[in-house]
């Protein structure tokens, strides 16, 4: 059997697969955080929840109304993006002239709302959403066996952040949302309707957190306190990658989940705290982290 | 010329009056708390005075320095889980010396913790805060000497100098409130020092401060230092007197609440984290035991939105406007 510095090659590839996979969350929700972060100058702490929300939908919608993974995949985004337009509407607009660590602690005060009323109607114990029929199985690579459903992940998560990052960086729409970035005053001067900029900024970060969600429903447990855990991890990854760049926030969510995985071959132990082992590195060599901007 | 100097100009007047007005005022609450004790559960203001120290360590910080850190949770976890374990596994070992260890190791860590995150600023600096403190958090799930899920428990309380017994509420309680008066005093000299003066200059514009010479790095992390160590300190009191640290005083919920404690009461004022300490451990208290009890995270995030939407200067900082609007 071939192997890779003491480990077979299978066990090997096999928990490279599992990193990538949790690397390709961390890009998609990083992504949204820095999308929104672009514009609305805050932190979204609530993504980890409105993540959560995205997969309780999932399988809310299967159970009681019979919507399928394929709806889902389409629906639960627009449905939370629209809530998270609303929440922008009525709430986070009222705070966007004030210091934007305020914008933390609401989006912060939101999260408890939700992930709390959840766990009220669920309890702490996840469950568990069918994997679609279509993705069922697996396929033999040869060197390892993929489960189809993982693949399907990898695949779609991608597909998701490079079509954002094509969006953001090559249409009109994008433009805007760059310049906006840049200086909104001046946008608005240009007569581009800013604050109807925002909103749709804003919802459509959520609907990335809760497109995200869907895809991990029939891989994770879904629980109320799925996002929480996973949002601090992606603060670390966002504090490692900057979030001066679209590409630099995907790439560093990728290879973040990599080095996880890695990890999880070589050294059990360190695993879910290596990331954060990162972050301190970077902090010490390069303040700014990886693809940031400011000095 | 002798008239002038011997009478005192109206502003000097004011402020004299100001400080008899706040002399007389810790007079009061001083003796507040000495009564304290007799009139309510001790138990119950114990946790009330190490919650509202610990919100008065993360006050100076967010407060003063206007640093926002949320992972002050790591402070008071490894204060507790010093102190515990040290107190169980060293019979021999006095409740104050325990105290001190747990508080000096939040000090260190305080120490490394800050260096790294004041390389960021704002936003990042939360964000850097929070993960260093969930690291802290998977170590002590792991690490062998805090029990893991279960915890330390049975700390014995001891005896205070190897003299006074501590099993007796009463007597654990006025070591408590001389804690907190101590930590309190401390707090209110470096506000008000020269120090204090540079830390706001530092909260209201850095780049100023930089151009005025001073290292406003260092500043930085002497604030974090003194805050994490005083966060320490809580925890530490805060297992001797419930003779248990556990993972809860570790989770980023606990850096949460803290914040909400000191939102509450009024950011950067000095009595606002204690009315805020005092006000959710109340309503954290009262909800357990109401058919509520399973919505206290739910109201607490309602309890932040309010606060940031309407009532950002808190209860203490309100009363001041008032105070200031019709007392002039």
């Amino acid at each position: 059997m071939t192997m890779i510095f003491g480990v077979p090659l299978a066990v090997f590839m096999g928990q490279l697969m599992l990193g990538l996979i949790n690397g390709a969350f961390y890009a998609l929700l990083s992504l949204g955080l820095a999308v929104i972060f672009g514009l609305l100058k805050i932190i979204n702490f609530a993504h980890g929840a409105q993540y959560m929300l995205g997969a309780f939908a999932a399988l809310l919608g299967l159970q009681y109304l019979g919507i399928n993974y394929w709806l889902a995949l389409l629906l639960v985004p627009l449905v939370v993006g629209g809530l998270g337009m609303v929440i922008e509407r009525t709430i986070l607009r009222r705070i966007a002239h004030l210091d934007h660590l305020y914008g933390l602690l609401l989006t912060y005060g939101l999260a408890l709302i939700f992930e709390g009323t959840l766990i009220n109607f669920f309890g702490v114990s996840g469950a568990s959403y069918p994997v679609p029929e279509a993705l069922q199985g697996g396929l033999n690579l040869g060197f390892m066996f993929l489960p189809t459903y993982r693949g399907w992940v990898l695949v779609a998560a991608l597909a998701v952040c490079l079509g954002t990052w094509f969006v953001i960086e090559r249409t009109r729409l994008g433009a805007y949302l760059r310049a906006g970035t840049e200086n909104p005053a001046l946008m608005q001067a240009f007569g581009v309707n800013v604050p109807q900029l925002v909103t749709l900024t804003y919802g459509f970060g959520v609907a990335l957190a809760a497109f995200a969600g869907v895809l991990a429903a029939p891989l994770y447990p879904v629980s109320p306190t799925m996002g929480s855990s996973l949002l601090i991890v992606v603060f670390a990854v966002v504090v490692i990658g900057g979030m001066g760049s679209i590409l630099g926030a995907i790439l560093t969510g990728l290879a973040m989940g990599l080095v996880e995985g890695l990890t999880k071959v070589y050294y059990p132990e360190a695993a879910n705290t290596v990331i954060f082992l990162v972050m301190i590195l970077v902090l010490m060599l390069r303040p700014a982290g990886l693809f940031g901007k400011e000095a | 010329m002798t008239a002038t100097t011997q009478t005192l100009s109206p502003s000097m007047k004011r402020r004299r009056r100001a400080r008899q007005r706040r002399g007389a005022l810790y007079l009061a609450l001083l003796a507040i708390g000495l009564v304290a004790p007799f009139v309510a559960y001790p138990v119950f203001l114990m946790k009330i005075l190490c919650f509202a120290l610990f919100a008065c360590a993360f006050n100076l910080l967010l407060g003063y320095a206007g640093l926002l850190s949320f992972g002050h949770a790591a402070f008071l976890a490894t204060g507790g889980y010093v102190t515990g374990y040290l107190l169980s596994s060293h019979p021999a070992l006095t409740p104050e010396t325990g105290i001190l260890a747990g508080t000096l190791a939040s000090l260190g860590l305080g120490l490394v913790f800050g260096a790294l995150a004041i390389r960021r600023q704002g936003i990042y600096f939360a964000m850097v805060t929070l993960a260093l403190a969930q690291m802290v958090f998977f170590f002590y799930i792991q690490a062998p000497f805090t029990g893991g899920e279960d915890g330390l428990h049975g700390v014995p309380r001891g005896q205070l100098f190897g003299l006074i017994d501590l099993s007796s509420n009463l007597a654990m309680y006025y070591f408590v409130f001389a804690v907190f008066v101590l930590g309190f005093a401390l707090i209110q000299r470096t506000v008000h020092s020269p120090f204090g003066q540079v830390l706001k200059a530092i909260r209201e514009n850095e780049p100023r401060a930089v151009s005025l010479g001073y290292n406003v790095d260092a500043y930085k992390l002497v604030a974090f230092v003194i805050s994490a160590g005083l966060a320490g300190l809580a925890g530490s009191t805060k297992t001797v007197v419930f003779q248990l640290a556990s993972l809860t005083d570790a989770h980023w919920h606990m850096s949460g609440e803290v914040i909400l404690m000191t939102l509450l009461g009024g950011v950067g004022t000095l009595f606002g984290p204690l009315v805020g300490a005092g006000l959710v451990v109340s309503l954290q208290t009262q909800l357990a035991q109401s058919p509520l009890g399973n919505w206290v995270s739910v109201i607490l995030g309602a309890i932040f939105v309010i606060c940031v939407l309407s009532f950002r200067s808190g209860i203490v900082g309100e009363i001041q406007k008032i105070v200031r609007k019709n007392f002039k």
